[in-house]
């Protein structure tokens, strides 16, 4: 009898597939963003408006992880960008098997952007390395602005955190300041944007990122 | 739900490191788990030996918890509490702005072979 030290986290293979299929899709010049959130926090309306907006520019799909539903590729494929639904077996978040299978399944179409439309759950998907290029958070005003506090990890791992559904801050008392300062906090790197789905603003500066990420993935 | 991912991610982990080590049976897993990690102890056993069954090299492996205790760091005073007994709140000035910095983690630390 012998004993073996691992000394790794559980999740050690998933980081390992996760990176393998990170440098693959690079290689393609296809950026894959992680988009996380809360149920109902606006990702899907986040992504409709983005896609009107940047579809001429650039070939973008979409990848619903819907436990069980397909609402929202519908919604996608409204816009007449390429959706098709992720399948998680139950699961709370998408690992990078998942992402790999979802990705097969939008064929062999070079996609300059794909995005994946994690579950809604502000907890597991951040534990998950999906093998994204980009890690994309969304927190909505109605949500509350102490979000940071109670979930530390999703904005420790996120590369942008987009603060959604400013059309609606009158009627609430989020404190934009305090939650950028709680984000910046745990991830002094963050790129932090304002934006509302409703009227559009603060849409160009979330934009001009994307653009700018979609362009250096490619190499330029 | 949660618990069965990691399962599945755990049981991925092990089943490599015996075909690289050519173990053919695993007799214990040891993994520490953080005591804000979410995992539901009694639950994973429940779903570590219902899933073991299935996989030869993992069949006669126990599995063994150990649990790393949450800390909490305070920006405001720059002090650690511990996370369980105090929560979000810093017990020594009572600021909100706390992070916490250990006690989220799940990590196979060792095991047991033939
Ligand atoms: N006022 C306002 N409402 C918004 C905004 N963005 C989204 N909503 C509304 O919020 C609700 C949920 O939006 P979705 O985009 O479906 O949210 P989701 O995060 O995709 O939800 P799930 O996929 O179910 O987790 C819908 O009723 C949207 O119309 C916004 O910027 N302002
Ligand atoms: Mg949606």
């Amino acid at each position: 009898m012998r004993i073996i030290e691992l000394k790794e986290t559980v999740t050690a293979s998933n980081d390992r597939d996760a990176q393998v299929l990170r440098e693959e899709l690079q290689g393609k010049g296809t950026l894959l963003v992680n988009l996380m959130a809360s149920p109902g926090a606006g990702k899907t309306t986040l992504l409709e408006r983005t896609i009107r907006d940047m579809k001429d520019r650039f070939h973008i799909a979409v990848m619903e992880a819907d436990v069980d539903s397909d609402v929202d590729a519908v919604r996608i494929e409204k816009l007449g960008a390429k959706a098709v639904q992720a399948h998680t077996g139950g699961m709370c978040h998408m690992d990078a098997g998942m992402t790999r299978r979802a990705l097969e399944e939008l064929g062999e179409e070079a996609f300059d952007l794909v995005v994946l439309e994690n579950v809604g759950n502000l907890i597991c998907p951040a534990e998950f390395d999906t093998g994204a290029g980009k890690k994309v958070m969304l927190l909505s005003v109605p949500e509350g602005d102490d979000k940071p506090l109670k979930y530390p990890l999703m904005f420790t791992v996120s590369d942008v955190l987009i603060l959604t559904k400013t059309d609606v801050a009158p009627y609430f008392d989020f404190d934009f300041e305090a939650c950028k300062r709680r984000a910046r906090g745990l991830n002094p790197n963050i790129e932090i944007f304002e934006v509302s789905a409703k009227t559009g603003a603060g849409f160009d500066a979330w934009e001009e990122w994307l653009a700018r990420a979609i362009l250096e993935n490619k190499g330029n | 739900m949660h618990e069965m991912g990691i399962i599945l991610h755990l049981a991925k982990s092990l089943e490599e490191t015996a075909k690289e080590q050519q173990i053919e049976k695993i007799l214990r897993v040891t993994l520490q788990v953080g005591e804000v990690s979410g995992i539901m102890t009694d639950y994973f056993t429940d779903c570590w030996n219902y899933f073991r069954k299935r996989h030869p090299v993992l069949e006669t492996a126990e599995l063994e918890l150990e649990t790393i205790p949450a800390v909490t760091f305070c920006s405001a005073c720059e002090r650690n509490y511990p996370t369980v007994q105090y929560g979000r709140e810093c017990p020594y000035c009572h600021s909100g702005e706390t992070w916490l910095i250990r006690g989220n983690e799940c990590i196979i630390k060792e095991i047991e072979v033939e």
